[in-house]
């Protein structure tokens, strides 16, 4: 039998054993490849150097405001979902001076910007919903007429190793989201593992000329039908799998006529306003700057962080904050990530990941609050209004 | 510092430039207009547009271009000394530096108004008066393309009032009319006493033939579109400058959000008939 043959749209499969010449094969091309290992009880993203740094053999138990590793009874390198980290991390970076200024014996003022990292990202293990965040988060910082130099620098030819998901976390929704489980495009190389009978390989499917290139230079075999078709179950699998669903269907018009809903009080009355949904969130892309200066010698820079909209700072105009109570601030993250960011960027701001609901210390819910909103729409209560979409861009579709 | 840094200006829009002051204007007891001299041309402003001002060491904050938009060596601001920011700026004096980024954001119309020479109501409260002035410098250089210019301007009280001067100018040119409120006076102030509202009360205008454009607080700027509304004129012909928490200008730090806007890039200069139902909700 022939099989399928390397090349764009093509497959192949490998040997569970051969992750580890793809990850030398990505470092001896210069990448600096990053991939999931285990660090202080969760799976994280960082610097990998060998497969055996992979978390292999374990899972994840994820529940609203609950995270917990469990061995599993095989050998798995892929079966978890999601942690706490997502790829944002490096690419638009939680912590980045921009620029350092100093004054000159003339008096004036100078100011340079650190030169850019100089090797490119490799990326191992990023899901169908991850890809969707990173596309999300081009739009915002690269996809206008101003772009992020910095971001830009990072982002520009990370070879992306996609993992499509064979099983679903306990807070997953990609299938309502329409992101997932199975990655479609922004991959060079999307991995399934395939894991029975003894055998335990992956359908590697290439989807750029590097991509085939890369995967040349690792051991492996042409794919077979019957190879496809496990892959396909294994992503059928885990879309029946979802431990959450949201009903997306008119949502932006849903909250957006409903903002004065006693669920914001409900809902409110518990949020911490601790802002750990948006530090987990792959698509939140809010920042905020630092001046640090050293006036002895004239020197000054300013860094930017992340920043969340939780906070009471972050509206801060004198006289007050515009939202100062946690009410508007839940409600500004929610319609934001669900209504608003369609009239800004024609997507939704949110992928289905289920990190806010994992990571939120109280366990709130966003599936479960917009059900609530949806479910108990007051009678008498006010018109639906239609707020405008942004000059010259269209009404956002939902 | 490297020699290279400054070909990283046009790619990295976070970068200020980095401006003496030509002249520094003490307008009251908080607030101080500052003249920089940009004669190395800096990208020409619409009225109505921003600046990034970035004090070193201290911060920067988004404050409105207030000069003339002919004049192409000179960027003025007239700064309100509130905050970390702009406070130590009150201090400035001629000589000093400030970084600049910018300009950023939207107009106000102008087109609409000299097109078909149509009558502009200007409503500026306090420090409000500052993006305006922009405008009056233009309709003024272009007098024959508008039709009748009237300035309403309330002010806390007398001691607070911006532009003295220009104010006595402005109201000699034919077809323009300066009248003025404030809060709360003592001793010699023979004007108004009240708000806006009160103010606007005294004018007569065709809502047929006016474009009204309003900056000030948030609060005054509500309370003036609903008169305004209320005395006929249609609520796309009102516009409307806001002001929000910025960090970036350009969309990209989240803090000047309201409900579908971004105010650095869609604002800050908006219709009013796009921006009213949102100042209708609170918190949003």
């Amino acid at each position: 039998m022939q099989g399928e043959r390397l090349g764009i749209g093509g497959a192949v499969v490998i040997q569970s054993g051969a992750l580890d010449e793809l990850i030398k094969v990505l470092a001896a091309e210069g990448y600096k490849v990053i991939g999931p290992t285990i660090s202080d009880g969760a799976i994280v993203y960082d610097e990998i150097r060998q497969a055996a740094q992979l978390p292999i053999g374990w899972t994840d138990l994820q529940q609203a405001g609950s995270y917990q590793l469990q061995r599993r009874q095989d050998a798995a390198v892929f079966g978890f979902a999601v942690g706490p980290h997502s790829w944002k991390k490096f690419l638009h970076v939680p912590v980045l001076r921009l620029w350092r200024a100093q004054r000159q014996s003339d008096g004036s003022i100078g100011a340079a910007t650190d030169p850019h990292p100089a090797s490119k990202f490799a990326f191992i293990g990023v899901r169908s919903c991850e890809l969707h965040a990173i596309a999300i988060q081009d739009q915002v910082l690269i996809g206008g007429t101003c772009k992020d130099p910095h971001y830009a620098a990072r982002r520009d030819g990370v070879f992306m190793v996609a993992v499509n998901c064979t099983s679903a976390g306990g807070t997953c929704f990609c299938v309502s989201m329409g992101t997932g489980p199975r990655a479609e495009a922004g991959f060079d190389l999307a991995l399934t593992e395939l894991l029975d009978d003894g055998h335990h390989e992956f359908l590697v499917e290439s989807a750029s000329a590097r991509g085939a290139e890369v995967i040349r230079q690792v051991a492996n075999r042409p794919a077979q039908p019957h190879h496809r078709q496990a892959a396909a179950q294994a992503s059928a699998r885990a879309a029946a799998q979802m431990g959450r669903q949201l009903d997306t269907a008119g949502v932006r018009e849903l909250l957006l006529g409903n903002l004065e809903h006693p669920r914001w009080d409900e809902v409110a009355a518990r949020c911490l306003a601790c802002g750990n949904c948006t530090m987990v969130c792959p698509t939140c892309f809010c920042t905020t700057v630092e001046d640090h200066s050293d006036l002895a010698n004239g020197v000054a820079e300013r860094v930017r962080t992340w920043d969340s909209c939780y906070t009471l700072e972050f509206s801060h105009l004198h006289g007050g904050s515009v939202r100062s109570s946690i009410r508007s601030r839940y409600r500004q993250w929610l319609t934001h990530k669900l209504a608003t960011w369609w009239d800004q960027f024609g997507t939704s701001g949110c992928v289905g990941c289920g990190r806010c609901i994992t990571w939120c210390p109280v366990g709130i819910d966003l599936t479960e609050e917009v059900s609530a909103i949806r479910n108990n729409q007051p009678r008498h209560g006010r018109p639906l209004f239609s707020v405008p979409s942004p000059q010259g861009k269209g009404e956002g579709e939902v | 510092m490297p020699e290279q840094e400054y070909n990283l200006q046009g790619a990295d829009p976070m970068l200020p430039r980095f401006l003496r002051v030509r002249r520094a204007v003490v307008e009251t007891h908080d607030t101080i207009t500052l003249e920089l001299d940009d004669s190395n041309a800096a990208p020409q402003f619409a009225p109505g547009q921003f600046n990034m001002l970035y004090l070193f060491g201290a911060g920067e904050v988004a404050i409105s271009i207030s000069g003339p938009p002919d004049d192409r060596q000179t960027l003025v601001h007239t700064i309100r000394g509130v905050g970390a920011v702009t406070g130590p700026i009150l201090q400035l004096r001629r000589g000093a530096i400030l970084g600049v980024r910018g300009p950023y954001g939207s107009a106000w119309p102008l087109h609409e108004v000299s097109n078909g020479g149509r009558d502009l109501l200007l409503m500026a409260g306090g420090i409000g008066l500052a993006p305006l002035r922009p405008v009056i410098y233009e309709v003024l250089r272009r007098r024959r393309e508008f039709g009748n210019l009237t300035i309403l301007y309330g002010a806390r009280t007398p001691a607070d009032l911006l532009y003295r001067g220009e104010l006595a100018q402005w109201r000699m040119f034919p077809g323009v009319s300066v009248k003025l409120i404030v809060d709360r006076a003592a001793g010699v102030w023979s004007g108004r006493i009240g708000v806006i509202t009160d103010l606007l009360r005294t004018v007569q205008f065709d809502p047929a033939e006016t474009i009204a454009m309003i900056c000030g607080p948030e609060v005054m700027m509500r309370f003036a579109y609903h008169e305004l509304v209320r005395r006929g004129l249609a609520a796309e012909r009102i516009y409307m400058s806001m002001e929000r928490n910025m960090k970036c200008a350009v969309g990209w730090c989240g803090h000047c959000q309201l409900s579908p806007f971004f105010i650095c890039k869609d604002g800050p200069v908006f219709r009013a008939d796009r921006i009213q139902p949102l100042l209708a909700t609170r918190e949003l």
